[in-house]
């Protein structure tokens, strides 16, 4: 018997109860159908966090101050005045692949215009700062490097910030005060949305680095080059961890820690962030596998029932196919057939459903959705593995009949 | 009870020759069915020999078992085993699906075959579209299809009336004329009668042996 006689027998045998065999196929159809929609959902719903993610760009390092321990007690990041504008000096010119490193101090404060006030966070930084962040200007100027060589008093606000003290009139050139000192509007910056987190980050305002150090009070610190935080932008294709850790010996070895000793600053890169983002889509996978292997395996038993009921009924079409000359390998082989065709084309219709619900899904819920060609094969391939394991029994089972209690069978 | 060993058949020793049209007879429980699984290659006996066309196949294993079905029995079935959902021309092609023929040689023999009992022009009809007579007459040529040395009926006209039975037993003879060697089992008398030679069985044992002057049928 070829495998085309058995097709041919598969096929017919399927056609003869029509209704029986759709609602057999039905448990592998949502199977299929439920993990092709889910993971053309989840596909696009990360590709979409991965796009952001690289809009916040991937080659950022970020470099903070850290806590001082004091009697053994930590103090908070932040408490240590450790990191200077000397060290991200230091970074730039000795660290191979670094392009711009951003000194930044921040500050959370009332910014008043007029009788309107407004509760915001002052960044004071260096125009190399909006350079590394993707900062750019929708209305006015940016800070220069004159501003921050005069510390001249300028400020540049976001967009959530001009709505609110300005709502949304042109700003520009208007005084603004930061506890008792007034500033100008240079410019305004180009909205950005919320990031990652759902933080607002256009409520925010830059000055110059050292008009905020200046002017703030409470700024003012034992060492006037201190920073809070910087910014070290790395060139495209950097060794991300490689280039950490040079920073981090580079800036142990500029604060004197000995061996042993914590660090006094903290570090982290935005390919962390996306690191993360991998963990909870992990674990959505995951959590897809469950319900695709729990209703592939009803599907399964399904198939496996239907088939049982298929050899009893035709117990005699069996006997009669061994009487005249069929080996048990031909019996096995039709019923294998047979449980495969029933489950790949339960595939093939779940694979379709599958498309059809992610592409409505796009439609009428507007979210992202990427059907993953590698989705369809796995459930592809994993129906067929079902309808082999499932199959096999009843097949043996089939393969197994004595021809002459066959034959006699009512 | 204790464990006992019933013997369908005891003693039996038979030979058939090519050519023989052969009715084998008895009630229920005499032996017969087991004699014709046996013959039919469908069972193998716990002890003794069976050789056919100068083959020992009492050990054969169950694949060459079914290869020499394939190749040397046909069956013919009271209930006449056609697979309702195909064609007679389908079901004729059955047995050589196993025999690894091509697709045109099949269909090529298989209307061959349905000629010789004369249902060539019903090839295309399905079990349900045709009468008892042309139901058994396909099932026989689905038996010759494969050219077997033995044709082994099991109460081929069991399901038949009166008239058709007849005109079963008149293919068969016509069939026996050619050359063709033919095992009818059966328990009417009026169906023995058309056979050269009746073997009777009783209670496992072979009670007679009877050679006669077959009616030959309209």
């Amino acid at each position: 018997m070829t495998g085309w006689d058995a097709l041919r027998a598969a096929l017919e045998s399927l056609r003869a109860n029509p209704l029986r065999s759709a609602l057999t196929m039905l448990g592998i159809v949502i199977g299929v159908a439920a993990v092709i929609a889910m993971v053309a959902v989840g596909a696009g719903a990360r590709d979409q966090v991965l796009r952001q993610i690289a809009s916040l760009g991937t080659n950022l390092i970020l470099v903070g101050q850290g806590s001082i321990v004091r009697s053994g007690v930590k103090l908070g990041a932040g408490t240590a005045s450790s990191l200077t504008e000397d060290d991200a000096l230091a970074v730039l010119s000795e660290i191979p692949g670094v392009v711009v490193t951003a000194p930044s101090v921040r500050w959370g404060l009332q910014i008043v215009a007029g009788n309107q006030n407004w509760g915001t966070v002052l960044f004071g930084i260096t125009p190399d700062y909006m350079e590394a962040r993707d900062w750019t200007v929708a209305l006015g100027r940016g800070l220069s490097d004159e501003d921050v060589a005069q510390a001249n008093k300028v400020v540049v606000l976001g967009q959530t910030v001009v709505r609110n003290l300005f709502g949304g009139g042109d700003p520009i050139g208007e005084p603004v005060r930061l506890f008792s000192t007034p500033l100008t509007v240079v410019g305004v910056l180009a909205e950005k949305g919320q990031n990652t987190q759902g933080q607002d980050q256009d409520d925010v305002i830059f000055v110059p680095l050292s008009t905020a150090k200046r002017n703030i009070p409470g700024m003012a610190k034992s060492n006037p080059r201190f920073i809070h935080t910087m910014v070290v932008k790395m060139r495209d294709g950097a060794d991300m961890a490689e280039a950490q850790a040079q920073i981090r010996d580079l800036l142990r070895q500029r604060h004197r820690l000995i061996p042993g000793q914590d660090d006094d600053f903290w570090m982290r890169d935005l390919s962390e962030v996306s690191a993360t983002r991998d963990e909870s889509s992990r674990a959505l996978s995951f959590l897809l596998a469950a319900v695709a292997a729990v209703s592939l395996l009803v599907g399964g038993i399904g198939i496996m029932n239907i088939m049982l009921v298929s050899v009893t009924e035709r117990t005699r079409e069996i006997g009669l196919r061994l009487a005249i000359g069929a080996r048990r390998r031909d019996i096995l082989v039709q019923f294998l057939i047979e449980s495969i065709t029933l489950s790949l084309i339960g595939a093939a219709v779940g694979v379709t459903l599958g498309i059809g619900t992610a592409v409505a899904v796009a439609a009428l819920a507007g979210w992202p959705t990427l059907i993953r060609i590698d989705s369809i094969v796995l459930a592809v391939v994993v129906s067929g593995l079902v309808g082999v394991f499932f199959g096999l029994y009843p097949a043996r089972r089939a393969a197994g009949l004595n021809p002459i209690e066959a034959l006699r069978h009512e | 009870m204790g464990p006992q060993t019933v013997h369908a058949l005891d003693g039996v020793t038979v030979a058939i020759r090519r050519g023989e049209f052969v009715a084998v007879m008895g009630p229920s429980g005499s032996g017969k069915s087991t004699f014709m699984n046996l013959l039919g290659c469908l069972d193998r006996p716990d002890s003794g020999r069976y050789r056919l066309d100068g083959q020992e196949v009492a050990g054969l294993s169950s694949d060459a078992l079914a290869a020499v079905r394939n190749r040397s029995i046909g069956f013919v079935f009271q209930s006449f085993n056609l697979l309702p959902r195909q064609t007679a021309l389908d079901n004729v092609m059955l047995p050589m699906v196993y025999a690894g023929v091509g697709h045109a040689r099949r269909v090529e023999r298989a209307l061959a075959a349905l000629d010789s009992v004369g249902l060539r022009e019903r090839a295309r009809h399905r079990p349900t579209q045709l009468s008892g007579g042309q139901q058994q007459r396909v099932a026989i040529a689905r038996a010759l299809v494969n050219d077997p040395l033995l044709l082994l009926a099991d109460e081929p006209t069991g399901a038949l009336d009166t008239a058709t039975s007849l005109e079963i037993i008149g293919l068969f003879q016509r069939l026996n004329r050619r050359g063709i060697t033919v095992v009818l089992v059966t328990h009417e008398p009026e169906v023995a009668r058309f056979a050269g030679r009746v073997l009777q069985f009783r209670d496992g044992r072979l009670l007679d042996d009877l050679r006669q002057e077959p009616e030959v049928a309209p």
